[in-house]
């Protein structure tokens, strides 16, 4: 741990990754989160388990098949494969704003301190850094800027309207 | 024109002292050239052949007196004394170090100017004509709209990380003085059967590797959906574009790869979601920003000026550049003057700070404190009073800024070329200067009339020569710099890509190669009324090749 962010806090991060290799039936206890195709393929199984449950999206994904588990999903986590490739500010935005998403919305992957502000604003509420990243500066970059022009997860109205 | 608010100095401020933390600890070597690039690229600071290369935004093209002397004062104070407009109306520094870009952001900042998404995959300063809101053919003032996409766009949290970078456009006249065809997003203010105002909405258009020109996606779009309508495009693109090869990453690719028919329909699939959003525009939402882009107090004057029309008879030099650099104005009595930055002396778009500061204070003179840049790298004067047109050229005369060239030959859109660029291949400069020096004569320049020549210095096409009616591409063939020569581009209303006509030729034909092609031309126009572009349309290539190759 030690790199890992969320409400503005570093933190402990009590969620498990599902790698792939463990047996569906036998997946360790505590909270756990699971790639979208194994959530859709071992549903049933999943939500009998007495513990928070999560869903790593690839940032490909359609954010609105989720909608109608939105109350079993206490974590999306979405990922940013280079830090060029912005997708997933796209799908948090439209799990936030379009379906009413409440949980954890997490950034996972080449997640640096420079997309920070962005992705607060589309609904990412916490952040996995990139191991390198110095976690001070990273907490700076939730206020780098304090004006806003558009309307975002943040912010209802753009800035001509406020 | 736009008085920033409060909150916009605000951002500036905080933008600017980011910055300056950001490049001490790149200078104490805290922060890697590779972290710091991220940095840099996202406040328009480029690494070039010899130095960083900083570009400024010019916000639609629209610079007070004031802004014009602050440029100067940077070129003087930061730079070796020039600066160069871009075809995007932006300005560009070749030489700043980098310890000095925070004070140069700061200079900036205390005018209203910035460079912030001048660079890098995000939406970029949105140009536009530089005749808005004093052209006779105008439909509807856009700039009003440009400021609210500026807003819009300025660090959207979710479109900041795009495939590729992304330009809008947007031109509100009959005419296309915006080159809004080759643009990710064009917009041209129309008005229905009812007298009711909408755009059009052109996407898809862009040059470089694969000249594009934009598709009409909708015919008519009311102005107060255009934010619900961009934020549609843009997510669509954000999802969809390609991220896996950076020459097909742009998003003429995604709409050419999916088809028009089905990219119009994943458009409007997302903007039914999106339309009745806080980003439609209210009625005085559009009036508030309007407000900031009021016609100034004009006099009430007559079209015709007795002393106008002496001097046009007396002095032959002046009306050959009355007749080139000067455009009719909405208002009577004034007109629109065009300074040419294609002058034999200096190389195409720059401008001295001494000619910075001169040409301000003739805003201030002539023209109510304002000046336009446009994209085809001149500036524009525009509102000048016709009595006062006289004493403007002995003045621009003096400063090597009447060359009477507009939209003539010799007013010619070049990159930088080599000789700054990094991704260059070939020299463009030098060209521009040879082409220029050959066909500066003035009565064979008035005899070919409308027509346009650019020069790119690489596949990039940053001198957007696929929509000249003569382009000159610049490649290098095994270590020696050739030119290819392209015909039949415009970037007007009527825009269309040019053709290769055939084989390079070297740096020492290329100028005759030209010479060629305008003679083929003024040998079989039907009269001299007939454009070069109208010739070769109704000619095809056929006795250009022959003259050229056969």
């Amino acid at each position: 741990m030690g790199n890992f962010i969320k409400d503005r806090k570093p933190q402990e991060d009590s969620w498990t990754p599902y790698t792939g290799l463990e047996d569906m039936d036998n997946l360790p206890s505590g909270d756990v989160y699971v790639p979208f195709d194994e959530w859709k393929s071992s549903r049933d199984a999943l939500l009998k388990r007495n513990s928070r449950l999560g869903v790593i999206l690839e940032n490909t994904d359609n954010v609105a098949e989720l909608v109608e588990d939105f109350d079993r999903l206490d974590l999306v986590v979405l990922q940013f494969p280079k830090m060029a490739d912005g997708r997933a500010f796209t799908q948090a935005r439209l799990l936030r704003e379009r379906f009413g998403y409440k949980g954890e919305i997490r950034a996972v992957g080449d997640v640096l301190h420079d997309q920070i502000f962005y992705m607060q604003r589309c609904g990412f509420n916490s952040f996995e850094m990139r191991p390198d990243q110095d976690i001070p500066t990273a907490l700076g970059a939730f206020d780098e800027m304090t004006v806003t022009y558009q309307p975002a997860a943040d912010e209802e109205l753009p800035i001509w309207r406020r | 024109m736009y008085q920033y608010s409060q909150e916009d100095h605000q951002l500036l401020q905080e933008r600017v002292s980011q910055f300056r933390d950001q490049v001490a600890r790149r200078l104490k070597g805290d922060l890697s050239e590779d972290e710091f690039k991220q940095q840099r690229l996202r406040n328009g600071l480029y690494l070039q052949l010899h130095a960083y290369m900083l570009r400024v935004a010019v916000p639609y093209g629209l610079l007070s007196s004031e802004q014009m002397r602050t440029l100067a004062h940077i070129a003087r104070t930061y730079d070796r004394g020039y600066g160069h407009f871009s075809t995007r109306q932006n300005i560009q520094y070749n030489w700043p170090k980098l310890e000095d870009v925070p004070k140069i952001l700061d200079d900036l900042a205390a005018v209203e100017m910035h460079a912030i998404q001048t660079s890098g995959n995000c939406i970029r300063n949105t140009t536009s004509d530089p005749l808005a809101g004093v052209a006779r053919d105008e439909i509807a003032d856009p700039r009003p709209y440009c400021e609210l996409i500026r807003q819009w766009s300025t660090f959207h949290p979710e479109f900041n990380f795009l495939p590729r970078k992304f330009k809008i456009a947007v031109s509100g006249a009959t005419h296309d003085r915006a080159a809004v065809a080759v643009h990710d997003i064009g917009l041209r203010l129309v008005k229905n059967d009812a007298d009711e105002l909408g755009m059009e909405v052109y996407v898809g258009g862009g040059l470089g590797r694969t000249p594009m020109i934009g598709k009409l996606i909708r015919e008519f779009l009311p102005p107060h959906d255009m934010l619900t309508y961009l934020e549609a495009i843009l997510r669509v693109y954000n999802k969809l574009g390609r991220r896996d090869n950076l020459y097909k990453a742009r998003i003429k690719i995604l709409v050419h790869e999916t088809g028009e028919e089905k990219f119009r329909e994943l458009v409007e699939e997302e903007w039914q979601q999106v339309k009745t959003s806080s980003l439609r525009l209210r009625d005085e939402d559009i009036k508030n920003i309007e407000a900031h882009f009021k016609d100034p107090e004009y006099e009430k004057l007559s079209d015709f000026d007795v002393d106008y029309d002496k001097e046009l008879i007396s002095d032959p030099m002046f009306a050959n550049w009355a007749d080139k650099n000067i455009e009719l104005h909405k208002k009577d009595g004034y007109r629109v003057v065009y300074l040419s930055l294609k002058s034999r002396n200096q190389p195409t778009g720059d401008v001295t700070a001494d000619q910075m500061d001169a040409i301000a204070d003739l805003a201030d003179k002539y023209s109510l404190g304002a000046i336009r840049s446009t994209h085809r790298q001149n500036l524009v004067l525009s509102d000048v009073k016709l009595s006062d047109l006289h004493s403007l050229w002995q003045e621009l005369t003096a400063l090597d800024l009447a060359t009477p060239n507009y939209n003539h030959l010799t007013d010619i859109i070049s990159c930088p070329g080599m000789d700054y660029c990094a991704l260059a291949t070939a020299r463009s400069i030098p060209i521009a200067q040879a082409l220029t020096e050959r066909f500066d004569a003035y009565d064979f320049i008035n005899d070919l009339g409308d027509i346009s020549l650019n020069i790119s210095g690489c596949i990039n096409a940053c001198g957007h020569h696929h929509v000249a009616n003569i382009g000159i591409l610049g490649v290098n063939k095994k270590g020696v710099e050739v030119y290819q020569l392209t015909l039949g581009g415009s970037a007007r209303e009527d825009a269309s890509i040019g053709k290769i006509i055939g084989p390079a030729f070297t740096a020492d034909e290329i100028v005759d190669a030209v010479s060629d092609v305008l003679d083929v031309y003024l040998t079989n126009r039907e009269d001299p009324e007939e454009t070069f572009l109208t010739a070769y349309r109704r000619l095809g290539q056929g006795p250009f090749k022959e003259k050229l190759y056969g």
